[in-house]
């Protein structure tokens, strides 16, 4: 929303701050200033001038020298316009100040341009006379000048005094603000909106404009009937005529006003309509009388299918959602959206049909994005506008039109739709307030704030008007107290009831722990997107029946890139080590933790399994086992290690995207059953290519939900050895095909409580070993906590291990 | 006539021992004066000669000479020792300035560094941290937190539709919704979490991004509380010297709402580029919950109020570690992340 610090003033005629203050002030009362400009930024030295006598240049063609009164003297200047003429009175810019920027339009700098007297082509010039665009205005808003010459003032706006200020002439003694307005408060989308709240904020009078205009004998209602069909959708429908319409160019004052919101300034009638929706946010539509079959407007929604032409000279097609403005016979406007070419108004235009509507806003909404049509008027209207102030707006237009010169009144309004709503009546309670903001404002103050900003109370009830539909409830009265008291006043303190335990779940703290432990083993943590691909799958080369394929799918996604929401969280991980890759990173190790989403059906009628997955990945230094180390570390550090296996998959079972000989599962065991709980592997060189990583890739993914109900954080100290160790290192020769971890598991079985561990220490395969066979060498350290382990009771648990070996075809090579 | 024996052999160990060149000369001495068969051992075997009332001096004297020689013995032997020390530490001596030998620890992501420092705040504060789903129903998205089928603040918040009425939630405030639901008051809680809008990635936009939302439902709570709980917070992040201001703003799920501002941590409130020269950095919004909120999830707003906020995460992010380029967060390039 933007507003002029002049058009405020006007309705706030106390206002006498800095632009910087106003725009502080109204920030800290809840109207977010965004930005703020001074309209005479890098205006300096500007006075009005007149040419008295031009003369050509003797040495440049494009050049013409000028005698201009400046009021306290006669200087010369040379210029290369084209549109003066004796008696032109002009802006001019004396030699030591500055404009805005430079004739050609282009952005403005940022201090501006310094103006020197020099010479031109050996003739003296003591200033310069300026365009639009040297003033830092855009020549778009200001149809009057001449867009190549110099600005020129005009008799018909009244001409400044020679040697008066310029700038002052120019209407740019100004500053404009964009202010920020919650959708709460649609009455702030006006310059009056925001007048009210600068007063309140300031404790200023606020003084509205007094709205008045004689009514001619024409009656309205002789000339218009209304009739709203559907009054959901149009609240309120206010329509006036004005009668004995001249077109022309609107004042001075009022050109200068909406340019100074951005507004271009085209003739009286649209000139009006523009100020009244900026002034009252209420967006009118006029129509040419003569044009509305039947003198009759019907309100009602379109037939789907409808083909209607907007003025914008667009066929476009509507449903039976779109409301549309009607005469008796046809279709001529988008409710709330944009009226039709089959009524617009011509400067042939002989009586006015002003309309001001209350439109429900959701509505106007949908249908302006169905029908790809957002307005200005839509954008106001999709607020939900109150009913009260189309009447006033309306009205407000009509004073305009007596005030224009630009045509008569008929009298009275005619109107259809629902009938307003009483006041709402709000209970002022103000220890209820006091209570909930933590003050002790006093019943009397919190009266005087509410009067300033124009709601009233009347014994214990606060009365809201009809522009402040956001307040309902004492919440709504609390907020109005505390910003107009103040946010900065209001005390500082803690909660001082019941003292509650912080802490983070379990489920965050096992994350934790896990962090921690990644961090120590070298891997950084990464994030990636919920959402990807569906060629996501074809990458890991998941067959076409596999279950990570059934994946919800956002209905309205950015693109088809993010289009699914992750069931595998793998895609992530290989592209971020994808991107490290390609820029040369060396030895990059990742982690992420983040949701996968299962659903139990595609598409999901309830909330899909959101489940936790810790990923790792890294190329580089390192290899299969660097990954199985580090799942054992985070195992470990969850109390989980002794009751975890990692085995190889069972045929069937292999992981796709994983290279199948170095792939296992990690499995937690409870009991007698065990459960899958991760994976790890190497990944599959196909997949890599398909990443465009060309090293070795290691993975592993852990299954967080069932990891985290088994994790423990108990610690028990369990004795440090009194008693001696043993130790024996046995060497055997081993089919190829028989895992270390069947022999290791034989051993801690057959070892007992005495075996204290088990470590392979040798592992070879090679040209000594025969073919289909390893060589591989345990150490094993006995010990009894109680006492000194004897020589026999070694043996014996030795003998159980080697009879072990012999059943698994091992052939012992030394003991 | 014994003791000048003894005076010889004593002058002759010692002149021997400290002519010794090495150790091993040492122990020679050691041996041929002190050993089984050395001089002065000799003396004591020969005191079956002497008579017996002169036995004692004598011993006395032997055992006088033999400390003597011993400590003399023992001394040269230090000396060598500490020479053969000394040169050993010379030859070990290391260039210390060559490069050390890192465990290459990995680096914790800058959201999770804001994260664990927001955590640890409000844990201190106690606050409990809970968790809420991702994918969400529009009821714990919006309706229940007023905003209806119909309200602008649903397309303000452009939603990724999933099916039906679930959607990617667009804030944590959902987590508000069901912890109030469970009944357990008071409620003093923050639930971070991952959030998704529907903007195209830039610099400064993700559709994925992280927030964390705060609660607390009691008894007797007020806007000063929220004040003062945000107050505190910001100076435990920000740094001590840390102000903040409240400025009025409208979240349809808290009434009275507001945006709290703190001064730039950055120039301190002298304006900068990180506060575009105002001394002000906006941080969250926050608000009293409002009564149709409480109302809706079972909770007697007579009875009990509360407050409620939300912090952009990577915002915070951004800002402390004065990272430029949102993009940069989701990356994941180890050159960046090496740098937390």
């Amino acid at each position: 929303m933007n507003a002029s610090y002049s058009w405020i003033k006007a309705y706030v005629p106390e206002l006498d701050i800095s632009g910087q203050e106003l725009f502080d002030r109204l920030t800290l009362s809840g109207t977010k200033g965004e930005t703020w400009r001074r309209l005479d930024k890098n205006l300096e030295k500007i006075v009005v001038g007149k040419v008295l006598k031009i003369d050509p240049h003797p040495d440049a063609d494009k050049l013409v020298i000028c005698q201009v009164d400046i009021g306290s003297e006669q200087i010369q200047i040379v210029t290369g316009a084209q549109n003066l003429f004796p008696g032109a009175v002009i802006p001019v810019v004396l030699s030591g100040g500055r404009v805005a920027g430079g004739h050609d339009g282009g952005p403005l700098p940022e201090n501006g341009i310094a103006i020197k007297a020099g010479k031109l082509r050996g003739i003296e010039s003591n200033g310069m006379m300026c365009s639009i665009e040297e003033l830092g205005c855009d020549k778009n808003l200001y149809p009057e000048s001449n867009p190549e010459g110099i600005h020129i003032f005009r008799e018909e706006d009244g001409l400044p005094e020679v040697g008066s200020d310029g700038v002052e002439a120019m209407g740019l003694k100004d500053a404009l603000f964009e202010f920020e307005i919650t959708s709460n408060r649609v009455d702030c989308y006006s310059v009056l909106g925001i007048a009210r709240e600068t007063a309140a904020t300031l404790g200023l009078a606020f003084k509205p404009p007094v709205v008045k205009f004689t009514e001619t004998e024409v009656k309205t209602a002789d000339l218009i009937s209304v009739e709203v069909q559907d009054p959901e959708l149009c609240t309120r429908y206010c329509a006036r005529i004005c009668t004995d319409i001249r077109i022309a160019e609107s004042p001075k004052w009022l050109r200068d006003r909406l340019r100074s919101c951005g507004i271009r300034p085209i003739n009286n009638l649209v000139d009006i309509t523009n100020y009244v929706m900026l002034e009252y946010g209420q967006p009118m539509h006029a129509f040419d009388l003569d044009t509305v079959a039947g003198h009759k407007i019907i309100v009602r929604r379109a037939k789907n299918g409808d083909k209607f032409t907007t003025l914008d000279g667009e066929e476009r097609e509507m449903d039976d959602d779109v409301l549309m403005i009607c005469d008796a016979e046809k279709e001529i406007g988008i409710a709330g959206i944009m009226g039709g070419e089959n009524s617009m108004i011509t400067d042939q235009v002989k009586t006015v049909l002003f309309e001001a509507a209350t439109f429900n806003g959701p509505n106007i909404r949908r249908s302006a994005k169905r029908i790809g049509l957002r307005t200005d008027a839509s954008g106001f209207f999709e607020k939900g506008l109150d009913p009260a102030n189309a009447e006033a707006a309306i009205n407000r237009a009509c004073a305009l039109v007596e005030e224009l010169g630009c045509g008569r009144v008929a009298a009275g309004m005619v109107e259809a739709g629902q009938p307003l709503k009483p006041l709402k009546h709000i209970p002022l309670e103000p220890d209820k307030i006091n209570a909930l903001l933590g003050t002790t404002i006093s019943r009397e103050e919190m009266i005087e704030i509410l009067n300033k900003e124009e709601v009233e109370v009347q014994g214990d009830e606060v009365i809201v008007p009809s522009f402040r539909q956001d307040l309902n409830a004492m919440c709504d009265i609390a907020e109005e107290i505390a910003r107009f008291y103040g946010y900065d006043r209001i005390p500082v303190t803690l909660p001082k009831n019941s003292a509650t335990m912080g802490g983070l779940t379990k489920k965050l703290t096992v994350e934790k722990v896990l962090r921690e432990v990644a961090r120590y083993a070298g891997f950084s943590q990464a994030y990636s997107y919920s959402f990807e691909s569906p060629r996501v799958f074809d990458q890991l080369l998941l067959p076409a029946d596999a279950p990570e394929r059934q994946a919800i799918r956002i209905a309205n996604p950015l693109g088809e890139d993010f289009s699914v929401m992750r069931t595998i969280s793998l895609n992530g991980m290989l592209t971020s080590l994808s991107t490290n890759f390609n820029r040369r990173n060396k030895d990059v190790r990742l982690y992420e933790l983040g949701n996968i989403y299962l659903a139990e059906e595609i598409p999901p009628t309830k909330l899909p399994d959101e489940r936790m997955q810790l990923t790792l990945g890294f190329y580089g230094a390192g290899d299969f086992f660097t990954m199985k180390g580090v799942v054992e570390e985070m195992l470990e550090s969850l109390s989980l290690l002794d009751r975890a296996e990692i085995t190889p998959y069972p045929e069937g079972e292999k992981k796709p995207y994983l290279h199948p000989g170095r792939q296992a599962q990690v499995r937690l065991i409870a009991g007698k059953n065990s459960a899958a709980v991760g994976y790890l592997g190497e990944l599959h060189p196909e997949v890599a290519s398909n990443y465009g990583i060309k090293t070795r890739v290691y993975l592993a993914v852990l299954d967080l939900p069932q990891i985290v109900e088994q994790a423990g954080f108990d610690h028990r100290y369990r004795g440090l050895a009194k008693f001696p160790a043993v130790t024996r290192d046995i060497s055997m020769l081993v089919p190829r095909e028989i895992p270390a971890g069947d022999i290791e598991k034989m051993i801690r079985q057959r070892g007992g409580k005495t075996l204290e561990s088990v470590h392979l220490f040798d592992l070879y395969e090679g040209e000594q070993i025969g073919e289909g066979f390893k060589s591989m060498a345990y150490s094993m350290t006995f010990r009894n906590s109680e006492k000194t382990l004897s020589d026999e009771e070694v043996q014996a648990v030795m003998k159980k291990i080697l009879n072990g070996l012999g059943s698994m075809n091992i052939e012992l090579r030394g003991v | 006539m014994i003791k000048e024996t003894l005076d010889g052999i004593r002058e002759k160990a010692l002149e021997a021992i400290a002519q010794a060149a090495d150790p091993d000369k040492l122990n020679e001495i050691r041996v041929s004066v002190l050993g089984k068969k050395g001089e002065l051992t000799g003396i004591l075997k020969s005191m079956k000669d002497v008579a017996p009332e002169d036995r004692p001096k004598v011993g006395q004297l032997v055992n006088d000479t033999r400390a003597e020689i011993e400590a003399m013995l023992d001394e040269r032997k230090q000396k060598f020792e500490a020479a053969l020390l000394n040169a050993r530490l010379a030859g070990e001596v290391i260039d210390v300035t060559l490069p050390a030998k890192r465990m290459n620890v990995g680096h914790r992501h800058p959201n999770t560094i804001a994260l664990e420092e927001l955590e640890n705040i409000f844990i201190g504060m106690g606050y409990e941290v809970v968790e809420g789903p991702e994918i969400e129903k529009d009821y714990y998205n919006f309706e229940a937190l007023n905003i209806p089928a119909d309200h602008p603040a649903k397309d303000e918040q452009d939603t990724f539709y999933i099916h039906g009425d679930l959607l990617l939630r667009t804030q944590t405030s959902s987590a508000q919704v069901h912890e109030m639901e469970k009944g357990r008051l008071p409620i003093k809680m923050i639930s971070p979490g991952r959030v998704f809008r529907a903007d195209e990635v830039d610099a400064t936009h993700s559709p994925s991004f992280h927030q964390v939302e705060g609660l607390v439902i009691d008894k007797g709570i007020t806007f000063a509380d929220l004040k003062g709980t945000l107050d505190e917070f910001s100076r435990k992040l920000f740094g001590e010297g840390t102000k903040t201001k409240f400025r009025p703003h409208h979240f349809p799920f808290t009434e009275p709402s507001a945006e709290m501002d703190v001064s730039c941590f950055k120039c301190g409130g002298k304006g900068c580029r990180f506060c575009k020269g105002s001394g002000w950095i906006e941080i969250l919004g926050c608000g009293m919950v409002h009564p149709h909120v409480l109302e809706m999830s079972g909770i007697d707003p007579n009875e009990y109020t509360g407050f409620a906020f939300g912090v952009g995460l990577e915002r915070i992010a951004l800002l402390k570690y004065e990272i430029d380029d949102m993009r940069l967060l989701y990356e994941n390039d180890s050159r960046f992340l090496a740098q937390f």
